[in-house]
């Protein structure tokens, strides 16, 4: 299973040293980075596995958000399936 | 593969079209729970509610949470309560509106529907008898939700039917005059009546439905709203095209979200109801997507054509997406949750008779409009009567959803707070219908060939 993770805000340093360590202590094996700049925000976009999630995976979301407000981002980590759905038939 | 175009795409509808699943409701039977005893009934009620809901809400938080699509509520729908009491007293039927209440206290819901009677042909002793205590119910719990049917292009219009709750509304107002008459926001009056409907207030789960059932409603004004403002420049064929994209992409994920919770509840997947339901909030109004399409404001000349299009465009898109389409499924007009239609009232844009119009094109009818409190219970029928006759021939459901506002006037408002909104007192016409609505009896069914 694999879980989309984004990172929406104002640039600063050590966004990705953070995102990363966080998937990497609650076992998220992270196989994917973008950054882009669309719609008129920086957008950094992380595929992880999360198979072996330390943590039930709604935590693991809920704290991933968390951890982004703190820094004034906007971080989110969506199940695959939500994208896969929406955009292809 | 995904793609980072698609990825961002997704998460702005979300953070800022407000994307959400309106509602999951699950849809349960009542009809194991009857009895002559009306203890008996409530207490067989209130197990199997819970029982069958228990994970209701656990489960639509932790879609919300892992899918990362707000899911704003979850109710429940049960069998119309006429058919499962129809040996139990008026007072019996009051004890079971306190019992739909507590269920739904302790399940954590915010509406629970199928305080109902069908009524389209004729009464029951049973189906009087509830209607006779509507008013006490509504205002005497905060989260049951009531409705009657009265009309089908079956069995033509139920005028008895319509003279009874043109009463029952006023009653409603009056005994919840202290509270903005919010009784009446809770009690809809329908033609054709869907039985799998997932939204409030009118929502209960149909005779003809399995045990239980998910039941998912999606909405998304701001995302169809937002996809037709970058469309800029270009014609209405190519309009059509974009909504229905817009569209089908909002149903996919209210696919994904029923299927995930029915899997999850044990419940099978009933339908994904396809209608653009607004919110009171900025940027969730089905009024500014019609202005969003070129008009200056939603009223105005043009406005039916605009929304016509608007829910066949929906409808096109939608039904692709989903593997089951039910409900009400068209887009939803209600006033006083829709920002812009509030506006359009305010600046006098917008009328009851232009409202009427659009009925015929959309989802619904007369929803949450808020009129006179001195307004007679004949011109309240008349309403109800104009509104229905409008579904029943047109084969479609309509229905009306009127707050006779007590004690307030045109140039009022009432709020009711949360998703219902803000409604300014509409003026009405104030000629008498009284006979015509005295007369009683059932209008014929209509004919259904010499279509004109």
């Amino acid at each position: 299973m694999k879980a989309v993770i984004t990172v929406t805000g104002k640039d600063s340093v050590g966004i990705i040293a953070a995102v990363s360590t966080f998937c990497a202590k609650h076992g998220a094996n992270i196989t994917e980075i973008t950054q882009s700049v669309l719609s008129e925000y920086f957008a950094m976009i992380m595929i992880a596995e999360i198979d072996k999630l330390s943590v039930p995976f709604a935590d693991f979301a809920d704290k991933l958000a968390a951890m982004g407000k703190e820094r004034g981002l906007d971080t989110r980590a969506m199940h695959e399936d939500i994208f896969n759905t929406m955009h292809h038939i | 593969m995904l793609n980072v175009a698609d990825i961002l795409e997704t998460i702005g509808m979300i953070r800022e079209e407000n994307l959400d699943i309106r509602t999951i409701t699950m849809g349960i039977s009542l009809l194991d729970c009857v009895s002559e005893d009306a203890n008996r009934l409530c207490d067989k009620v209130y197990d199997k509610i819970t029982k069958t809901a228990e994970k209701l809400v656990d489960t639509g938080v932790s879609i919300e949470r892992e899918y990362g699509i707000p899911i704003v509520n979850k109710r429940v729908s049960v069998t119309p309560v006429s058919l499962i009491g129809g040996a139990i007293s008026p007072e019996g039927y009051l004890k079971l509106a306190h019992t739909l209440q507590r269920a739904a206290k302790t399940l954590g819901i915010n509406f629970i529907g199928g305080y109902s009677a069908l009524v389209h042909k004729g009464m029951t002793v049973g189906d009087r008898n509830l209607i006779s205590v509507i008013p006490e119910a509504l205002a005497e719990t905060e989260n049951v939700c009531s409705s009657v049917n009265v009309a089908s292009t079956k069995a033509g219009i139920n005028m008895d039917a319509i003279r009874l709750m043109g009463s029952t509304i006023k009653r409603a107002a009056y005994l919840t005059r202290d509270n903005n008459s919010i009784g009446c926001a809770k009690l809809v009056v329908f033609a054709n009546v869907p039985e799998d409907n997932p939204f409030m207030a009118g929502a209960f789960h149909g005779v003809g439905e399995p045990d239980s059932v998910i039941n998912v409603g999606v909405s998304g004004p701001g995302v169809v709203a937002a996809a037709i403002r970058r469309a800029g420049e270009c014609d209405l064929s190519k309009l059509a095209d974009v909504i229905k994209t817009t569209a089908f992409k909002i149903t996919r994920v209210g696919q994904l979200v029923a299927s995930e919770a029915a899997k999850r509840l044990g419940a099978p997947f009933g339908i994904i109801d396809l209608s653009l339901a607004p919110t009171p909030a900025i940027g969730d109004s089905v009024a500014r997507i019609l202005e969003e399409m070129g008009l200056e404001v939603c009223g105005a000349h043009g406005t039916t054509a605009a929304l016509a299009m608007l829910n066949d465009a929906v409808k096109k898109g939608g039904v692709m997406a989903s593997s089951h389409v039910g409900g009400l499924s068209g887009a939803f007009i209600p006033v006083s949750e829709d920002e812009g239609m509030i506006a359009a009232v305010n600046a006098g844009a917008l009328s009851i008779e232009k409202l009427e119009a659009m009925t015929a094109v959309c989802s619904v009818g007369l929803d949450m409009i808020a009129v006179p409190g001195d307004t007679t219970e004949e011109v309240i029928c008349g309403i109800i009567a104009d509104e229905i006759s409008i579904g029943v021939a047109n084969t479609k459901t309509t229905a009306v959803r009127l707050i006779p506002a007590y004690g307030k006037t045109v140039g009022d408002s009432v709020s009711f707070g949360g998703l219902l909104g803000t409604a300014p007192i509409m003026p009405l016409r104030t000629y008498s219908p009284a006979k015509f609505i005295s007369r009683g009896g059932r209008i014929p069914a209509p004919i259904h060939s010499l279509k004109n």
